[in-house]
Formats: structure tokens, C-alpha cells, sequence
């Protein structure tokens, strides 16, 4: 019962949101949303799942994990939002990076957006129906795109076009690679997963195949695989920094989709093609990613390239299987954590210094006396240092790796770790130390003192102590969820 | 005798050979409006006995295919003074050669591939194959953004037609989600061609080009 609010009540919320003329209003409506879903989704961890619309939505395990990681990201960003909205100074201004003048979106519009794009996602976990997991994923496309054109510029507005065009395109092969499912099964098999999965061993194996590529680049261009990425470094530098905070929920949710689809390739017998791709793509994700973090010189990108980066790792841990699947999902809440934190600091970074170059950002552990420190406790937790979240997972894939005596690809696996490491840390390191005003020639103007408020802090300070207690140990529930949404996706 | 179908999938062929050759994208956008329609006909014809919900798609099917997206999109193309496609990447002999290529290949592919049942023309899976390639090369090639919108519809078409083979079991629920999210595609395109017209002065595409490493 608790989890089809999940995705009526951000819904209803959302449609609030676009006619709530009073902004404190709004803005309260939003907070008290996440806290709402939040506490919804520790509900549905307690309660069985009961089947809505004859199972074609049904929260199991799987997506049990992936809402709570969404839900505790949405709770983050809402609140970092109300003091964002708050900031934000209205009317015509100037833009920073080129000087021409811009203004916002109607803050209902973000709000509201916003709200409907945490219903879709919740739409997305929920789907036990290939159909409607492809309604979902689209309707969080939809949802989010106007979102990254908040600021109304030129350079945000490319993004969204970027966004929408690429993004429905590799859909589109999805909603094609769906229905070559379906006639798989020979036209008379419905999408549901749990019919598919019974017809598996009766699926035609070639068409089978055949659409596993389709839905794998479909949704991989949804999840940032490289190479269907592009649009993703566009979409994460030009929007604000909570968009990109959901986004990271929106390339979950993808990953969500993949490894619905496994199940079905699992259940027919053919897991091993499945994975091997899975591996393949992931090792190209972060060999791609670690190109362009070695030589980034915008810090939201370089956060971004991480995102392709640590989806890599997922599809890497998934493609292992075993308890690779389960480092995975754990490598989920590690990274999805770190990395949200790390987009909230970025956009205070970007408030205090009016500039997106890490050339341009110095001393920030002084300048910055909460946001400074709690960066570069980020940029370790997101590199995979102990005693972070993200050190445990990726320790726990690359055993997978060496137990399924698969050494060169853990050879591979832990080069690729390891430049990535070097390309974030001399970039997020460089920022942190040094004088404030060290560069006046390069950014032109000194920091001056900031005052950080709490809404600015508090948000990523959360999310940095749950990347370690992530770390430390596991909640004996939400091991034990995690164990049987490992077995189920897994396929083993 | 042929079949109303493969009347239809022959109709299909044929417009997707006129998009691939004009440079106006007012007939375009009629071209995709009458594919639509036709193919909003599909799911009626496709299993013989004549259901409730088939009907329900078929109608809403013919609604957004057939008259509000045209509607949409003739309005964002007034509201650019954008009246053809200018210099494509690939030129309209060229993108006809193609044409007549993927047909080929089209033929080819979908001539290895099962048919589900029978009362299913063969022409299907290939005219389906067909119109998808057509679509991706028309958002490849167009600059204008209308026309990539509009190859985005010819994509959505053939898949819709690919569909109707393999679903023969219409889910309503399904089907108009699918619907419903394609009619929101559609128009949040619509408001960002807009919007581009609104701070370019030109919905060229190709010239959004100031993101990159």
C-alpha cells in the first residue's frame, strides 16, 4: 500500500506545485514531499508488496533498493533546494560564464517539474511490466528536461536539446528492442516479466539477443554508458546543481531497466551474452571516462565523467555476477551518495566563486570553512578511499573478478580505478589547497568572505556521513533486501 | 488481391521515399500525419476479430498521429518562419540512394526474421525496418530542428508498425502510456524549438555547438 504513494503523492504534489502561487508555500510542500517519500519507502521496506494493475506494478526487492537510494537523494535535494530557491536572485542578470544577460524559469515550473520527475522515477521501480518500464523511463526524460533549462541561457538550452533528442532516440531502440521481446515469444507472450520469465527457455534465442542489444543501448544511453554519453557532461555542467544530483537517480533507474531485462535473458538461459556485453560496455565506460578526467579542466564535468565512470563500474559488477551483482548494488548507494554530495558542493563552489574552472578555484578548504573540508572528504569517498561506502564495493566486484578467475579483466578493472583516481584527485585537490585570491590574475576578482547557510551545508554534511557508515557497516534489513534483489537480478 | 495492410505498408514505403526527397518540411510534416493515420488503422486489421480496446488505441492512435502533432508542429514552424530544409548534411538524390539502400537491406533483414502467425503480411517486418532507418537518418542529416523532430515521428513510426506485429496482444494501459509519453515528447520539443527560435533567431540545429571539450 505505501508504495503506489510513493508514486501518487510527489505526482499529486507535483500538479500542487504548478498552481501554488506562494513561493514559501511551494517550497515547503516540496521538503515535506521528500520527507513523505522517505518515510514512505522505510514503510514499504516493512510491509509486503501488493500487485497494482494485476502485477503490471509491483515493488520487490530490486526496486525496493533502487526507490530508497532515489528517495534518500530526492529528501537531500528538496532541502538543498528550498535554500537554493532562496538564493537565487530573480530578474534579468548576468551570465558568468559569457556576460550576456539570462533569467530564470518560473520557480512553479522547477518545483513542480521537480516533484513529477521523483514520481516517474518511483513509476520506474515499481514496473514489473517491460511496457510501462519503458513509459517510465521515457516520462523521467520528460520530466527532468525542463529542469536543466532553469537558467534560461543559451549554452543550458543547447543541453536540453542535446538531452531530449539523444536521450528519445536511444529510447525509441529501447521501445524497438521491447517489442523484438515480444516477438520473441512469438506475438502471443504479453511484456509482463514474470510471463517472460516463464516463456524464457521457449524464446526464440536469436531475436532474444537481438533485443537485449536494442533495450542495452536504449536504456545504457539513459545510464551514461559510453559511447552513448555525450549528452550527459552537457546536460550535468549547465544545469543547477540539483538537477544533476537526480539525474544520478536518473542513471539508477536506468541501470534498473538493464537488469530487468537480464532477469528475462537469465530465465531463457542466455545470461552469459548478457553479461559479457554488460562487462565489455562497462570496461569502455570507465576507459572513456578516464580519458577525459585526466585532462578536464571544468569541475562539473569532471563530476560528470565521473558519473559515466562509476556506471561503468556498475554494468562492470552486474556483467561478473555473483557477488559482483551484490558489490554492484552496494557500489549504488556508495556512489550514489558520494556523488550527490559532491554536486551540491559543487554549486556552492560555483555560488562562492562565479566560475566553473578548476583554474579558477583556489584555496577553497579556507575560503570555505564547512563546504571546503566536506569536498575533499567527497573526492576521497567518490574515489573509492576507505573508509568510504564506494572502497567496500569496489573491493567486493574486483574479488568477484579475481574468484571467477577472471584476471585481466581485474587487471583492467583496477588500472582504470586507478587513472580515474589520479584525474579526479589532482583536479579536486588543486582547488582545495592553496591561498583564496592565490589566482587573482587567472579569475580576475578576490573570493570574499563567505557566509554559507545551512541549507547549503547540511544536505551534502548527510550525505557525506552515510558514503561512510556505508563503509562501515551495513543495516542488517537493508543487507539482507540487498542479498535477494542481488539473487533475483542476478539471475543466480 | 491485396490486402488493406499492405495497402497501408506500401503507403508507408512511398511517403518515406517523398520525406527522404523533399526539401519542404510543410509536406513533410503532412507525409507523417498520413502515415500515422494509416497506421493507427493497423492495430483494427492486424488479428482479425474486432475488440474494444483495439479500437481505443486505433482512435487515440489517429488523434495525436493524424491531427495534434501536424497542429504542433505547423505552429512551431509559423512561429520560426522556417518554411524548407536548407543544405542538408546529405543532399536529396543522396538521401534517395539511401533510400533505396536501406530498402534493400530492409528487405533482406526482415526476410530472416519470423513472422508471428498467420494473417500477418511478410511485408511487415520489413516496411518496419524501413521507416526506423529512414527516421534515424533523417535526425542525422537534417539541420533544422523541426525536421528532426519530424524524423523523430518517422522513428516512432516504425516502431509503432513493428508494434503491431509483435504485440498482438494490445495491453490498453501499456499502449497508452506509450501513446501519452510520445504526445509529451512531442511537445516539450515543441516549446524548446521555440525557445531556441526565441534566443538564436534560427532553430538550425547544427549551430548549437558551443558545449564540448
Amino acid at each position: 500500500m505505501p508504495a503506489r504513494w510513493t508514486i501518487l503523492a510527489p505526482a499529486a504534489a507535483g500538479a500542487a506545485a504548478f498552481v501554488i502561487p506562494d513561493d514559501r508555500t511551494r517550497r515547503g510542500l516540496l521538503a515535506a514531499t521528500g520527507v513523505a517519500h522517505l518515510a514512505l519507502t522505510l514503510l514499504a521496506f516493512r510491509v509486503p508488496a501488493r500487485s497494482w494493475f494485476d502485477g503490471a506494478l509491483l515493488l520487490d526487492d530490486a526496486g525496493r533498493l533502487f526507490l530508497l537510494i532515489t528517495s534518500v537523494l530526492f529528501l537531500a535535494a528538496a532541502f538543498y533546494t528550498v535554500g537554493y530557491l532562496r538564493r537565487e536572485t530573480t530578474g534579468r542578470r548576468q551570465d558568468m560564464v559569457e556576460g550576456r544577460l539570462f533569467s530564470n524559469s518560473p520557480e512553479a515550473r522547477f518545483t513542480g517539474c521537480l516533484l513529477l520527475f521523483l514520481s516517474a522515477l518511483s513509476f520506474v521501480c515499481m514496473a514489473q511490466n517491460l511496457g510501462l518500464l519503458w513509459v517510465g523511463v521515457e516520462a523521467t526524460t520528460l520530466a527532468s528536461a525542463p529542469l536543466i533549462y532553469f537558467h534560461r541561457h543559451h549554452r543550458s538550452l543547447e543541453a536540453t536539446w542535446k538531452y531530449l533528442l539523444l536521450c528519445s532516440v536511444g529510447i525509441a531502440l529501447a521501445l524497438f528492442g521491447t517489442y523484438m521481446l515480444a516477438l520473441a515469444g512469438g506475438g502471443e507472450v504479453s511484456l509482463g516479466l514474470p510471463a517472460l520469465m516463464a516463456a524464457g527457455p521457449t524464446l526464440n534465442p536469436v531475436l532474444l539477443k537481438a533485443a537485449f542489444v536494442f533495450l542495452l543501448v536504449g536504456y545504457g544511453t539513459k545510464m551514461g554508458l559510453a559511447p552513448m554519453h555525450t549528452w550527459l557532461p552537457d546536460v550535468y555542467s549547465e544545469s543547477p546543481s540539483v538537477v544533476a544530483l537526480m539525474s544520478t537517480c536518473l542513471l539508477n533507474v536506468s541501470f534498473l531497466a538493464i537488469l530487468r531485462v537480464r532477469q528475462v535473458l537469465a530465465a531463457a538461459g542466455q545470461a552469459e551474452f548478457g553479461n559479457d556485453l554488460l562487462v565489455f560496455l562497462g570496461l569502455t565506460s570507465m576507459a572513456w571516462a578516464a580519458v577525459f578526467l585526466l585532462r578536464q579542466t571544468d569541475y562539473k564535468r569532471l563530476l560528470a565523467y565521473s558519473s559515466v565512470e562509476h556506471m561503468g563500474i556498475l554494468a562492470f559488477g552486474a556483467g561478473i555476477g555473483g557477488m559482483g551483482m551484490f558489490g554492484s548494488l552496494m557500489h549504488l548507494f556508495a556512489h550514489g551518495v558520494a556523488k550527490g554530495a559532491m554536486f551540491l558542493l559543487a554549486g556552492n563552489i560555483l555560488a562562492a566563486y562565479k566560475t566553473k574552472d578548476v583554474s579558477g578555484v583556489r584555496g577553497l578548504v579556507r575560503a570555505l570553512p564547512y563546504s571546503g573540508p566536506l569536498w575533499v572528504a567527497g573526492l576521497l569517498a567518490l574515489t573509492g578511499m576507505p573508509p568510504f561506502g564506494a572502497f567496500v564495493s569496489e573491493l567486493s566486484i574486483l574479488r568477484a573478478a579475481l574468484a571467477g578467475e577472471r584476471y585481466i579483466l581485474a587487471g583492467i578493472f583496477l588500472l582504470l580505478l586507478a587513472v580515474a583516481f589520479i584525474g579526479i584527485t589532482t583536479a579536486g585537490m588543486r582547488m582545495a589547497q592553496g591561498q583564496p585570491g592565490s589566482n587573482l590574475t587567472e579569475a580576475g576578482k578576490p573570493v570574499a568572505a563567505i557566509h554559507e547557510s545551512w541549507s547549503a551545508c547540511l544536505p551534502p554534511l548527510g550525505l557525506i556521513l552515510a558514503a561512510v557508515l556505508l563503509g562501515l557497516f551495513y543495516p542488517a534489513p537493508l543487507a539482507e533486501v540487498m542479498a535477494t534483489a542481488s539473487r533475483v537480478t542476478g539471475g543466480f | 488481391m491485396i490486402s488493406l495492410v499492405e495497402f497501408i505498408l506500401v503507403g508507408l514505403v512511398l511517403t518515406n521515399l517523398v520525406l527522404l526527397g523533399t526539401s519542404r518540411i510543410g509536406l513533410c510534416i503532412r507525409m507523417v500525419a498520413f502515415q500515422g493515420v494509416g497506421l493507427a488503422l493497423l492495430p483494427l486489421l492486424g488479428h482479425g476479430e474486432f475488440e474494444l480496446t483495439s479500437l481505443a488505441i486505433s482512435g487515440a492512435t489517429a488523434l495525436l498521429k493524424g491531427w495534434i502533432f501536424p497542429t504542433l508542429l505547423f505552429r512551431s514552424l509559423e512561429s520560426a518562419h522556417v518554411r524548407a530544409e536548407v543544405e542538408p548534411y546529405v543532399g536529396y538524390s543522396n538521401s534517395l540512394l539511401f533510400g533505396v539502400a536501406a530498402l534493400g537491406v530492409s528487405v533482406w533483414l526482415g526476410g530472416r526474421m519470423p513472422v508471428p502467425g498467420p494473417g500477418v503480411p511478410q511485408l511487415l517486418t520489413p516496411v518496419a525496418f524501413f521507416t526506423i532507418l529512414v527516421g534515424l537518418f533523417g535526425i542525422v542529416t537534417r539541420r533544422k530542428a523541426v525536421s528532426q523532430v519530424v524524423s523523430y515521428l518517422v522513428l516512432e513510426n516504425g516502431i509503432f508498425a513493428f508494434g503491431a506485429v509483435a504485440l498482438r496482444k494490445a495491453q490498453l494501459l501499456v499502449e497508452m502510456g506509450i501513446l501519452l509519453d510520445v504526445f509529451v515528447a512531442v511537445f516539450v520539443m515543441g516549446i524548446a524549438i521555440f525557445r531556441i527560435n526565441r534566443e538564436f533567431d534560427h532553430i538550425d540545429a547544427d549551430r548549437l555547438a558551443s558545449l564540448k571539450e
